[in-house]
């Protein structure tokens, strides 16, 4: 280990540094809207505890600001993460005064600021040791199981965006299961038409550019907008069309958030199928015409598969987006998490933003590492470099 | 016929959209079958032109800055100086698109309190990404019979830099501002949801009193803009790839 400093360890160091020691880590308020008073780490814990979460910080800070071995930075990243999640744990308890419900506890900037600088440190660990996708998958896995066992055990009970929840445990999982439900169901259906609509425009080249300009005028639209106009068409289906209210088809609520999001998914699957299928080598083609494959036969065992990164690439860029818009259909009571958002810019009640916007860039960021692993497993070894 | 088929209609598209905005009451007979009784078919809380504009300098604000921060960025990872910082950017750019952009709106409010503010930052985040992404593709994908030559020819860092690797890699910076631009006309729409001033308003006060009319309204203007600056994009660029030779 030589003591020459790394460059983008002195950007995460200094990020270290204000966050411990110039931003507050926690803002203490009397009740849910009033504005807080910040602390500092020492302010918002009991004497011992703020000094070992210094310490550690400082520790940590000095691995990341010389050039160390990627797998003991990633170490420093887990256990500072660690300790933060912990220690954030321990303001509310320490805080809070004795049975009372209306004070509020809140990370403030430092907070946010330790978890980004330590984040940033973990994303660049993982980045330099090129772990394979399945190690990927699981570190994510265990760093859930680690939020959840925190979770469980009742730590980050005081903390005020725990508190929404607990007041609204029920809509909660309600609102989460319609997220996914959204996100997920037209995900499939976009896939389920999109790659046919794919390989028929790589087959029937005057239907290409039609069909892909039309998906990408659809794509101008803004969502907000799209979400609205689809009230008025389903809507009239919901009252004229025998059997279509009893399916759930209703002018406001989750059908039009379905069929916006739908809409929206098909370009990035329709196109990455072009472009998949066009990029399958012509030998490979001509080679399987050779051994007198049908035109079926090469489709399912030649063409797809060698286009299965491209297409996977497709729907990675789908689910992420969809997990992202699903939010807005909460604008036209199609619920979602975006219902606590726009309740909480409703009632200027941060906490209750977050209870929403949390667990919907969890679900996102969480969709998009499981998809880039898949992504990697499906691309032929030779341009996997070491990973292979 | 097919040649100048698309020009016709984006200069159909233009001239409709100028009228609308100009005058939109000559457009209330098209619109009046969508609203019930009463209701106003034309957007009445506000001039629906000064919104426009009010919109496109929003976005033209934070694409600006999206543009200084992402190129000086992605110049710098690409220098044998900022190296190091290559694959975390990478992979920044790409986690950074998993934040949703209603959650950054909401998450900026408290910081910089409701208006343009928060739309400006949600604006520049998400214009940063595409840019840089495509900066960096445009930078690191450069034919290296090219580079040697600028090399050979005794030029230096700074000029082949500035002569060279950025005009070579100037069609996909574009196609790159032309991306970010499109999502930030459809994004700054959100912003209206923390009252900034943009055809978002109208979008949602149609939400809000159930009329069709203005959601549509709001929603075509900002569609015919995305489709228009697209296209005017591309044809910059188009230019400009075939002054680069390529």
């Amino acid at each position: 280990m030589s003591l020459r400093l790394d460059k983008l360890g002195v950007v995460i160091a200094l990020l270290v540094a204000y966050g411990t020691l110039v931003a507050p880590f926690a803002t203490f308020r009397a009740n849910r809207i009033v504005p807080g008073e910040a602390k500092s780490i020492l302010a918002a814990l009991p004497v011992g505890a703020g000094v070992v979460l210094l310490g550690l910080m400082v520790v940590a800070a000095a691995i990341i600001l010389l050039k160390t071995p990627a797998l003991l930075r990633l170490a420093a990243a887990a256990v500072s993460l660690g300790a933060i999640a912990l220690f954030i744990g321990l303001t509310a308890t320490y805080l809070t005064p004795p049975e009372n419900t209306y004070a509020r506890v809140s990370p403030a900037s430092g907070f946010w600021v330790l978890l980004f600088a330590n984040a940033l440190l973990a994303a660049d660990s993982i980045t330099r040791l090129r772990p394979r996708p399945g190690v990927r998958v699981l570190l994510l896995l265990a760093t859930l199981a680690g939020a959840t066992a925190i979770l469980v055990s009742g730590l980050w009970d005081g903390l005020s965006i725990l508190k929404e929840y607990a007041g609204r445990a029920d809509v909660f999982w309600l609102e989460a299961g319609r997220h996914v439900a959204l996100a997920l169901g037209s995900l499939f259906a976009s896939v389920v038409v999109g790659l046919p609509l794919g390989i028929l425009c790589h087959r029937v080249e005057p239907l290409r550019a039609g069909v892909l300009n039309t998906l990408n005028l659809i794509q101008t639209i803004p969502s907000i907008a799209l979400f609205g106009i689809l009230i008025a068409p389903l809507g009239w289906i919901a009252v004229n069309v025998p059997g279509a209210a009893a399916i759930g088809i209703r002018g406001i609520g989750a059908a039009p958030a379905f069929v916006a999001l739908f809409l929206y998914s098909l370009l990035p699957v329709v196109a990455n199928t072009v472009v998949g299928l066009a990029g399958v080598p012509r030998e490979a083609n001509e080679a399987a015409r050779g051994i007198g494959m049908t035109d079926r036969q090469r489709l399912f065992g030649i063409e797809l598969p060698l286009a299965m990164p491209v297409i996977l690439t497709g729907i990675r860029i789908v689910l992420v987006q969809n997990i992202g818009l699903a939010t807005i259909a909460a604008l036209i009571g199609g619920g979602g998490f975006g219902v606590f958002v726009f309740q909480g810019i409703g009632q200027t009640a941060m906490d209750l933003v977050l209870l929403g916007a949390v667990p919907t860039v969890v679900l996102a960021f969480a969709a998009a590492i499981v998809l880039d692993a898949l992504i990697e497993m499906n691309t032929p070894s030779q341009n996997r470099g070491r990973t292979a | 016929m097919r040649a100048w088929l698309p020009s016709l209609l984006r200069a159909a598209l233009l001239a409709i959209l100028l009228a609308f905005l100009v005058s939109p009451g000559w457009f209330e007979p098209l619109l009046k079958p969508l609203v019930q009784d009463n209701a106003p078919a034309i957007y009445n809380q506000g001039s629906l032109l000064t919104l426009t504009l009010l919109h496109l300098r929003t976005v033209a604000i934070a694409t600006i800055a999206a543009i200084i921060v992402a190129v000086t960025l992605a110049i710098l990872v690409t220098r044998p100086f900022g190296a190091e910082f290559l694959p975390l950017s990478r992979s920044l750019v790409n986690v950074g698109q998993t934040f949703p952009p209603v959650a950054v709106l909401a998450l900026a409010v408290p910081a910089l309190g409701f208006g343009e503010k928060p739309t400006l930052v949600a604006l520049f985040l998400y214009g940063l990404l595409p840019i840089f992404e495509n900066t960096l593709t445009g930078l690191t994908t450069l034919p290296p019979s090219v580079m040697e030559a600028a090399r050979g020819a005794g030029m230096t860092d700074r000029q082949r830099l500035f002569r060279v690797e950025l005009p070579l890699a100037m069609p996909v910076i574009l196609a790159g501002v032309r991306l970010s631009v499109v999502i930030s006309l459809a994004t700054a729409t959100i912003g209206s949801t923390v009252a900034a001033k943009t055809l978002g308003e109208v979008i949602i006060a149609g939400l809000q009193s159930n009329n069709i009319a203005f959601v549509l309204q709001g929603g075509l203007i900002v569609g015919a803009l995305a489709v228009l600056i697209y296209d005017g994009l591309s044809a910059i660029e188009a230019v400009l790839a075939r002054r680069a030779g390529l």
